[in-house]
């Protein structure tokens, strides 16, 4: 089932490994970045309501 | 008087009749659910990735023609489907929230943007990497490419124009105008290369005929656009979530829902 030979054979694509793994790692990068990004959004979010909701307890007491 | 009290009993019949088609269009009905299906859509998304990749780069055959390079199919066509079909979606949503007036379809086509610009960018930049050893350039001014860079530049401007509009509602229809006027692009994309003579290939995959590859290649590039669809799933849910807190902080259900936000 598996095409290739060995490791080597595979990292090396042919020939063709810039292009193929630039795409890949490319690719892989800035999906995870926007993981990241998304998440420190609803930190951020998430902080300020909790910093909020602070604030009117304090003036409630 | 009598005819309050029809009035009255018919809308009582109403509402106890109607299915609630519009219960998930409120934010905070919305947030939960888009909380509970989050994690389903991340898996999917996960394990579908590693099988695209699997069979991808280790059970699809090299090409005859074009070597192992032909590999970055398994990302390009999947990121370059997902940049136009996100773009229609938020065309959709933009157009409900310009007609019913509704602040949740808004958010949804708010939320798809960066998703849609990210995989516009990334199906430009494989493209460039496969272009260079099968066509010996990263970059032609032909018809697909460029109209897809303006697919880019559509995504850019929605999301700039937003961001230049203090008053959520009033950028909420701007950047709605941009996405409807903007739709046009998609089938231009689409057809492009049978509309013009361009140096990107023809489609692999059409509704008519069967497909022009193997099996395992185009197993592995399905499974693929299957992955990065429960990703676009996944991630928007995520962030039109972002997008309805930062709106509604000052409301009541935020105030009070505590930890289970």
């Amino acid at each position: 089932m598996i095409y290739w030979h060995s490791v080597q054979d595979f990292i090396a694509m042919g020939g063709y490994a810039l292009y193929v793994w630039g795409s890949v790692l490319v690719v892989a990068a800035f999906l995870l970045a926007e993981i990241v990004s998304v998440r420190l959004r609803r930190r951020s979010v998430l902080d300020q309501i909790a910093h909020s909701g602070r604030a009117r307890q304090r003036r409630s007491v | 008087m009598a005819t309050a009290n029809i009035n009255s009993s018919i809308t009582a019949a109403n509402a106890t009749n109607r299915v609630h088609w519009f219960k998930y269009a409120a934010p905070n009905n919305f947030y939960f659910l888009a909380g509970r299906l989050i994690p389903w859509s991340a898996v999917v998304a996960a394990v579908l990735t590693v099988l695209g990749m699997i069979v991808g780069f280790l059970v699809a055959p090299t090409d005859f023609q074009q070597g192992d390079a032909y590999r970055i199919i398994f990302l390009h066509v999947p990121a370059a489907w997902m940049s136009m079909f996100i773009y229609v979606v938020m065309a959709f949503w933009s157009a409900i929230g310009l007609a019913f007036n509704t602040r949740l379809s808004s958010m949804m086509a708010s939320a798809l943007a960066p998703t849609g610009a990210l995989f516009t960018f990334l199906a430009l930049w494989t493209g460039a990497l496969w272009g260079r050893p099968t066509w010996g350039a990263w970059w032609v001014w032909d018809a697909r490419l460029t109209s897809e860079l303006i697919l880019l530049f559509l995504y850019i401007g929605f999301m700039a124009l937003q961001a230049s509009i203090d008053d959520v509602r009033r950028a909420d229809k701007a950047g709605a105008l941009i996405a409807l006027v903007g739709v046009i692009n998609v089938p231009i994309i689409y057809f492009s290369v049978q509309w013009w003579n361009t140096l990107h290939q023809g489609s692999s995959i059409n509704m008519k005929g069967a497909p022009t590859m193997a099996l395992t290649m185009l197993l592995g590039m399905l499974i693929m656009a299957l992955a990065f669809w429960a990703y676009t799933i996944a991630i928007t849910l995520y962030r039109v979530r972002c997008i309805v807190l930062e709106r509604e902080q000052q409301s009541d259900w935020v105030k009070t829902a505590g930890e289970i936000l």
